[in-house]
């Protein structure tokens, strides 16, 4: 373990707790109201660690829905991290399989965002365990304490606090667009095309991100493949 | 909650975690084709967009203008500093102040 990236990992990750902090205190809140013990609560975010998952099961757990269903739609909003790991592993230093296997629980919308926008061409292990572990421990710790306090931040505070996470995505994002015209188009690409299922509400919030997220994707890589392929051509033309 | 919550819980967490761990176990080591990592480096942006968008406007229920503001403060934050933090702190500071206004 390479502690020198580790620490880099933890101050990485400290925007991720720093919005994770006011979305696991109201979890745990909620999780108390809905009747859930402190035990129940925090063994939920221990063990799945997922917010949205989290939320969405309070929701369904408080309507009686039968915990088959509960689980299927855990699964469904979680389909999209096939592809945020699939994209992740292109980056990350070669690993034995079961370490790969541990730091992979820790992925999240958030830490994959973090990890997969790095600049440099490989991620370290120790990097990863860094970003994941303060990440998970705020999502922990804070789970507990606002099923403990039972109540919420001061208004102004919480709705402030709720813009974090996405004042982070931008800030990992901005960055990476400047210069890069391809950066640009993935994201427009797929913000219109989610913003079009959000709006018209063909497909639920899980699918709506992945078929997104593919989609631009794809769509960029074609544009970019024909054009270098044009490029190419066109050099070799003037060759002659 | 009796004995069925803990099996719901078990039963999350498995289906949690497949979708994280799969792909980086299996794919481990595994050269793809380069049209395949092609379309995979694209990911991490094309994300991004779709986790912002349309989320952003929404963080305040029923309150548009809130997520406009935060939007655009995040935004400018980002184009004038590279730093995380500095965006993160700078936006909740802004929309802490603007909440306590109005």
């Amino acid at each position: 373990m390479n502690k020198n990236s580790f620490v880099l990992g933890l101050k990485a990750g400290l925007s991720i707790a720093i919005g994770y902090f006011p979305v696991a205190l109201t979890f745990g809140l909620l999780a108390k109201t809905s009747g859930l013990s402190i035990w129940e609560a925090t063994a939920m975010s221990i063990f799945v660690y997922a917010g949205a998952s989290q939320y969405m099961s309070l929701t369904l757990i408080s309507k009686g829905v039968d915990p088959i269903l509960i689980v299927l739609n855990t699964f469904v909003l979680n389909i999209r991290h096939f592809l945020m790991t699939a994209a992740l592993n292109e980056k990350m230093q070669s690993e034995k399989r079961w370490i790969k296997g541990i730091y992979a629980f820790g992925i999240t919308d958030e830490s994959f965002s973090v990890l997969a926008t790095r600049k440099e061409e490989k991620i370290g292990t120790s990097f990863a365990f860094g970003v994941a572990l303060i990440a998970y421990s705020s999502w922990v710790v804070f789970t507990a304490v606002g099923h403990v306090i039972g109540a919420n931040l001061p208004q102004f505070l919480q709705a402030a606090m709720s813009i974090a996470l996405y004042a982070m995505f931008v800030g990992l994002l901005v960055p990476s667009m400047r210069g890069n015209r391809k950066v640009v188009m993935l994201a427009l690409i797929a913000a219109v095309i989610n913003g079009f299922f959000y709006w018209t509400g063909i497909l639920s919030t899980g699918w709506s991100i992945l078929v997104a997220t593919l989609a631009s994707s794809i769509f960029v890589e074609i544009i970019y493949v024909r054009h270098e392929n044009r490029k190419r051509i066109s050099e070799k033309l003037k060759g002659v | 909650m009796g004995a069925w919550y803990w099996w719901t819980l078990i039963g999350m967490a498995i289906v949690t975690y497949i979708p994280r761990a799969v792909p980086l176990t299996f794919l481990e080591g595994k050269e793809l084709p380069p049209v395949v990592s092609g379309v995979l480096r694209n990911i991490p942006y094309a994300v991004l967009g779709a986790l912002i968008f349309p989320a952003i406007l929404y963080v305040q229920e029923g309150n548009l203008l809130f997520g406009l503001i935060g939007t655009i403060v995040a935004f400018t934050l980002a184009i004038l500093f590279s730093n995380l933090m500095v965006i993160v702190l700078g936006t909740i500071g802004v929309l802490a102040i603007y909440s306590l206004l109005f």
